[in-house]
């Protein structure tokens, strides 16, 4: 290997991007034999099999050929019912849908198509990994608002307000959220759309999780007075349906919003996988049924959690959405990053620490449930014995 | 729905649907995942044993992966219904015999579908010639050895489907 480094070549905003604070327990979790992980970002499901046998179908047929930019005209279709009828916004199949390679590239396409350089995006956190490099990325200036447990790691108006300059073009929302799996009830999102109303906010709305709400039902901020068209709603196929590796999603909006993001989509990405797209349609015409039954059985988990959590005498916020949950580790006297660390080391059990998903996820960790029941069960008892030691470690320093 | 079924109510089903995936998940755990008190799970299921909804806890098994010689055969049993009794009469004696695993009446060109099993290829075709071609009313029977299992209960035996999940993900 030569000794000469190329680094002084690099786009410096790319350089000064921080790896992900995921990669290194990655890497420890992946040489630990015998280790259950409740660290895992998507769903424990294999695609159903009507959805492969669609796609090995098409691939019989010959489709393998580029779609148009914004998607099969059917699926763009499929997407628009199917967003009525389960939210209540109606779009236009042919001018307000863009097919994009998984939520991901969405929300990629909407900051660059939004986001003038110094434009400054407030994005409630905890929140996923990628709002914060993606608005860099874009030029823009994420501006975190951070939560806590105290208001069940719910964005709230007033906070959002305060973070509010004349520079802020951009909400990014998230609920059901990565990681916390906390919802946003319609009064607090009421409240986040007379804000956005007033100072003339843009909303992209990260909805990936919508389908996995478990206490009453999902309320889309574009299904809100006024808020359809300035906001750009985004989502897809990867947790609901169970498609993640399949990299499909969508966004919907505004003509001009879904015409620029368009513009970008057509030279970066050209269109997304034609087999993917026609799988999507087969999720969409006849996966409703096996979607519910793999909702409801994350909801029978979500309950084993919740207890699993309160026995263990770890706070941890009733999740309404997604499939994690985000408990309070404070208690235990060790940081997120130890924690995560030392459970795997001593216990062999993988979690996430919430400092990944901003810095005022520290002191929390992000547990998937997407395990089965038998996995979970385990994991708990495991992690049991260790917050019980670390606890009664704590207690002997304290009285000694 | 059967001409004697109960009326259950959303959490009957729900309980039997986890039951049929795991019949060792215990009351409390039970209750846990469906958000109910130990009691009620408990309640339920005593009820469901009492009026015949749960018959009985199985253990399903790969019996390929068993030092036993076990022989399964499909027979279709064509049978002239007898007045008054229909196929019951017939369906009664042939279910009779511990031999017979499953049995169906069915629609088509037979009428009971039985799955029997025996320990030899011998055994099962001398039940056959001895036991269910000679029954008063059956009038011919078709035997369809079972070469091998590829699907129990909903369970692929062979299932190649493993965890291909990255460990930790976002």
């Amino acid at each position: 290997m030569s000794e000469a480094t190329w680094t002084h070549k690099l786009n410096p905003t790319v350089l000064a991007i921080k790896p992900s604070a995921i990669r290194r327990f990655f890497d420890l979790a992946a040489e630990t034999k015998g280790i259950i992980s409740l660290g895992v970002g998507e769903p424990d499901f294999v695609t159903p099999w009507h959805v492969r046998e669609a796609c090995i179908f098409a691939l019989e047929q010959g489709y393998t050929n580029y779609t148009p930019n914004s998607g099969l005209p059917e699926l763009r279709r499929e997407i628009v019912r199917y967003v009525a009828e389960s939210y209540g916004v109606e779009y236009r199949p042919d001018c307000e849908v863009l097919v994009t390679v998984g939520v991901s590239e969405a929300l990629d396409l909407a900051l660059r198509a939004v986001v003038a350089p110094g434009d400054e995006v407030l994005i409630p956190e905890p929140c996923y990994v990628s709002y914060q490099p993606c608005t860099v990325l874009a030029g823009g200036v994420p501006v975190p608002v951070p939560s806590g447990i105290e208001e069940g790691f719910q964005a709230r108006a007033e906070a959002l307000a305060r973070a509010i300059t004349p520079r802020t073009k951009v909400l990014l929302l998230c609920f059901p959220n990565n990681p916390t799996g906390a919802v946003l009830p319609r009064r607090e999102l009421e409240a986040i759309a007379r804000l956005c109303q007033a100072h003339d906010l843009i909303v992209i709305s990260d909805e990936i999780y919508a389908e996995l709400t478990y206490e009453g039902e999902h309320t889309s901020i574009a299904a809100l007075p006024g808020m359809r068209d300035r906001t750009i709603f985004l989502t897809g196929f990867s947790k609901a349906f169970a498609m993640t590796g399949w990299r499909i999603g969508y966004a919907l909006g505004h003509a001009d919003f879904i015409g620029a993001m368009t513009k970008i989509h057509q030279y970066t990405m050209l269109c997304a996988p034609v087999t993917a797209q026609m799988a999507a349609l087969e999720a969409l015409r006849n996966g409703r049924e096996e979607m519910r039954r793999m909702v409801r059985e994350f909801s029978y988990r979500r309950r084993l959690v919740v207890k699993a959590f309160a026995d263990m005498g770890l706070p941890c916020f009733n999740p309404g959405g997604a499939f994690y949950a985000f408990p309070d580790i404070r208690s235990t006297g060790l940081s997120s990053e130890e924690f995560t660390e030392r459970l795997i080391k001593e216990e062999k059990v993988a979690v996430v620490p919430g400092n990944a998903f901003g810095a005022c996820g520290e002191g929390f960790v992000r547990c998937s449930y997407a395990a089965s029941v038998d996995e979970l069960n385990e994991a708990f008892k495991r992690m049991h014995r260790f917050v019980e030691r670390y606890r009664a470690g704590r207690r002997a320093a304290v009285r000694s | 729905m059967g001409n004697n079924a109960h009326k259950n109510t959303d959490k009957d089903l729900e309980i039997l649907e986890l039951l049929a995936k795991n019949s060792r998940l215990t009351s409390a755990q039970i209750a846990t995942l469906l958000d109910l008190t130990e009691t009620e799970v408990e309640q339920t299921i005593t009820r469901l044993e009492n009026n015949g909804t749960i018959l009985s806890y199985r253990t399903l098994i790969n019996w390929d992966k068993v030092d036993k010689e076990r022989v399964l055969a499909f027979i279709e049993v064509k049978v002239t219904p007898q007045r008054g009794v229909g196929f019951e009469a017939v369906a009664e004696r042939i279910g009779r015999y511990p031999e017979v695993k499953n049995l169906y009446l069915v629609s088509g060109l037979f009428d009971l579908a039985v799955l029997v099993e025996g320990r030899t290829m011998k055994e099962v075709a001398n039940f056959v010639a001895t036991k269910l071609a000679p029954l008063e009313g059956v009038t011919a029977t078709t035997t369809h050895f079972v070469l091998q299992t590829f699907k129990e209960e909903g369970v692929i035996l062979s299932d190649g489907e493993k965890d291909r999940r990255l460990v930790v993900s976002p």
